[in-house]
């Protein structure tokens, strides 16, 4: 770190908008294409004053995933770097022909003849009110596909940092931020070198259990921790950060200490990325457990939109503390 | 651009001609394996489209792509090694016949998703739009990727953004294995277009003058700034939808028919006696050029297995 860094307390949203600035002044060949993003400033704000700043490089478009992303795809083939705008999670459906069957496919079946440096900026998970067609956290699906890296920063430094790691790499990424976190506020540190994409933090050190979590669900996990902490549990909080590729060094090294994995994502647990960590686990660690992984997602569900109906449903401090003391006390018939 | 003389049309022409037909004995000696989407009948299409397009120009296909390809300007040893599966320089046997590209040749590739490369050409002509050198996009589609979302949807992008885009429809009649006009409810296919406000035309697409005249006006459009064009090209798949194709769908007599008008049939024709034997002798030019491709093909060694794993990502 810089002796002379200067760190701004402001807002996850204003943390990815500072992102956007920073690459659009970085890269002259970068653009920022998706709905309402240009004259309307972005839907939450992301694009906040780049079209009046950047003119035509921020460039709306019409409501036409598949288009815009196959677009940014092209775009990126002829030489530019796209930061492209997909408004939820869920919409990024509507484009998976282009998302999965085009942009993974280019640079490795190209042989390394075109590269294609675009980055996907999207948001998910529930609010209160949302409906069952904007909560969805899709993470696995993408994590799933070979080609793109896939980052879901937590707080706003990471929503700043990956965001520009995401954006200066070669390879295809997808950086799916949290919307429950938008206005959450943290320090921001705007002058950092670039950081390496695929590490995990290590946010609390713990002897007796390391909880792995990302996005929205590391502010549970570290509250999971604290309540722990006055039980006399000493819990460890990994940040994955990204779910593509994974830094599984981090998570063996808390492991060695505490041989206990819990993991917590707000997404449903079947198949969920939970589900590759217990695997991964089991296969590569199985000699540090010291009793069985558990996963804790929201049960395999619709979300309903009423509130009280989706708190009932989704994973939450104390349920992932509920996981840990369940865990501790598994022992065998 | 000037028109070539009739025997290069027809050099260019036989040339992907006799690249499919050698494709699929090949594919009998058992040196191509999977299936293949051959361009027999239709190749002066790509022969008049590609005529317009300058060097920084870029090219976006289907999986009916060799003729593309061939007409481009890719080197024929290369395509047959791509389509062997040897460590050809186009894409190190990655691509195979349907889904191969060529970065140096401003070929953005194939496509074995329908309509799939629409709006990916659609971005490349964004690009050219910015970079201000007057580049277009030029993309080929079939007539059954009208109906495809991502077709409809990056037309209107095109046109709301006005993009150097050109559109080329090659109307083979059939959508996939079923008769585009059971699929549709309009003819011709190309006025589908004016929905977007964009300008389209239907033209007789085994005349390849035709062809590279209405592609000249389409991408002269794009050049100046004009927005995205459609040109249907009307054309007959002399063969299947793909290798092995038996096509029971078809009525009798309708391939045999096709082979009355198809292009080289049409051009031997007009060549008369005295350009009749400049014909032969390119017959046997490029008899020459294709078995010296596969000759060549040949020595290209296989891709290391070492390295299949690899370059799913540059960093």
């Amino acid at each position: 770190m810089s002796t002379n860094a200067v760190t701004e307390e402001i807002t996850y949203i204003r943390a990815v908008n500072e992102g956007l600035r920073w690459a659009l002044r970085e890269y002259p060949k970068a653009l920022i294409l998706g709905e309402d993003v240009a004259l309307p400033n972005g839907p939450f704000g992301a694009t906040r004053g780049l079209h009046g700043e950047f003119g035509d490089r921020v460039i709306d478009t019409p409501i036409t995933e598949s288009a815009f992303v196959g677009a940014a795809i092209g775009a990126a083939m002829r030489g530019y770097r796209p930061i492209v705008e997909i408004m939820f999670m869920d919409f990024t459906q509507v484009a998976m022909d282009q998302l999965v069957n085009q942009l993974p496919n280019i640079h490795y079946v190209s042989n390394g003849g075109f590269r294609v440096p675009l980055t996907i900026r999207t948001q998910q998970g529930r609010t209160p009110g949302s409906c069952a067609q904007h909560s969805q956290s899709l993470e696995a699906v993408f994590a799933h596909v070979p080609g793109i890296r896939v980052g879901l920063p937590a707080n706003p430094q990471d929503a700043y940092d990956m965001l520009r790691s995401a954006i200066a790499s070669d390879d295809p990424a997808l950086i799916i931020e949290s919307r429950a976190l938008y206005a959450s506020r943290g320090p921001v540190e705007l002058e950092r070198p670039l950081a390496p994409i695929g590490r995990a933090q290590l946010r609390r050190p713990g002897e007796d259990v390391t909880i792995v979590s990302w996005s929205r669900m590391v502010g549970e996990a570290e509250a999971a921790a604290q309540r722990l902490e006055a039980e006399g549990i000493s819990a460890a909080v990994i940040d994955l950060r990204w779910v593509s590729p994974v830094d599984h060094d981090t998570i063996a090294a808390s492991l060695e200490r505490t041989g206990r994995l819990v993991i917590a994502h707000e997404a449903n647990r079947t198949a969920g990325f939970g589900a590759e960590l217990a695997a991964w686990a089991t296969e590569e660690r199985f000699w540090d457990l010291d009793g069985p992984v558990a996963r804790v997602g929201a049960p395999d569900i619709r979300m309903p939109a009423a509130a009280t109906l989706q708190e009932a449903l989704l994973p939450s401090a104390e349920s992932i503390a509920e996981t840990v003391r369940a865990t501790l006390n598994a022992a065998p018939a | 651009m000037d028109a070539p003389s009739l025997p290069e049309t027809y050099r260019a022409i036989l040339t992907i001609r006799r690249f499919e037909e050698r494709l699929l004995s090949l594919h009998q000696e058992g040196l191509i394996q999977g299936s293949m989407h051959l361009c027999n009948g239709q190749e002066a299409i790509p022969v008049g489209a590609c005529r317009e397009l300058r060097a920084d120009d870029a090219l976006t296909a289907t999986y009916r792509g060799h003729g593309w390809a061939i007409a481009r300007g890719l080197p024929l040893p290369d395509l047959f090694a791509e389509l062997m599966g040897r460590a050809s320089p186009l894409c190190g046997g990655r691509g195979g016949s349907a889904y191969l590209c060529g970065a140096p040749y401003g070929f953005l590739g194939e496509n074995s998703i329908v309509g799939a490369g629409v709006p990916i050409a659609a971005g490349a002509a964004l690009a050219a739009r910015r970079d201000g050198a007057g580049a277009v996009s030029l993309v080929s589609i079939g007539d059954g990727a009208l109906n495809q979302g991502a077709v409809g949807e990056a037309l209107n992008f095109a046109a709301a953004l006005a993009l150097p885009l050109v559109v080329v429809v090659e109307n083979n009649i059939y959508s996939e294995m079923t008769p585009i006009k059971e699929m549709v409810a309009i003819d011709p296919l190309a006025q589908r277009a004016a929905g977007f406000g964009i300008p389209s035309v239907t033209v007789d697409g085994n005349d390849t003058a035709v062809v590279q005249a209405a592609v000249a006006e389409a991408v002269a459009r794009a050049r100046s700034g004009g927005g995205p064009t459609l040109v249907e090209a009307m054309t007959e798949r002399l063969v299947g939808h793909y290798t092995g194709d038996a096509q029971q769908y078809r009525p009798a007599g309708e391939v045999e028919a096709a082979k009355t008008r198809e292009p080289l049939t049409r051009l031997r024709a007009a060549a008369g006696q005295e350009l009749g034997a400049e014909l032969a002798v390119v017959d046997e030019e490029v008899e020459a050029t294709i078995e010296s491709a596969v000759q060549e093909a040949m020595g290209y060694p296989r891709p290391d297995p070492a390295g299949a794993a690899l370059g799913v990502y540059v960093d």
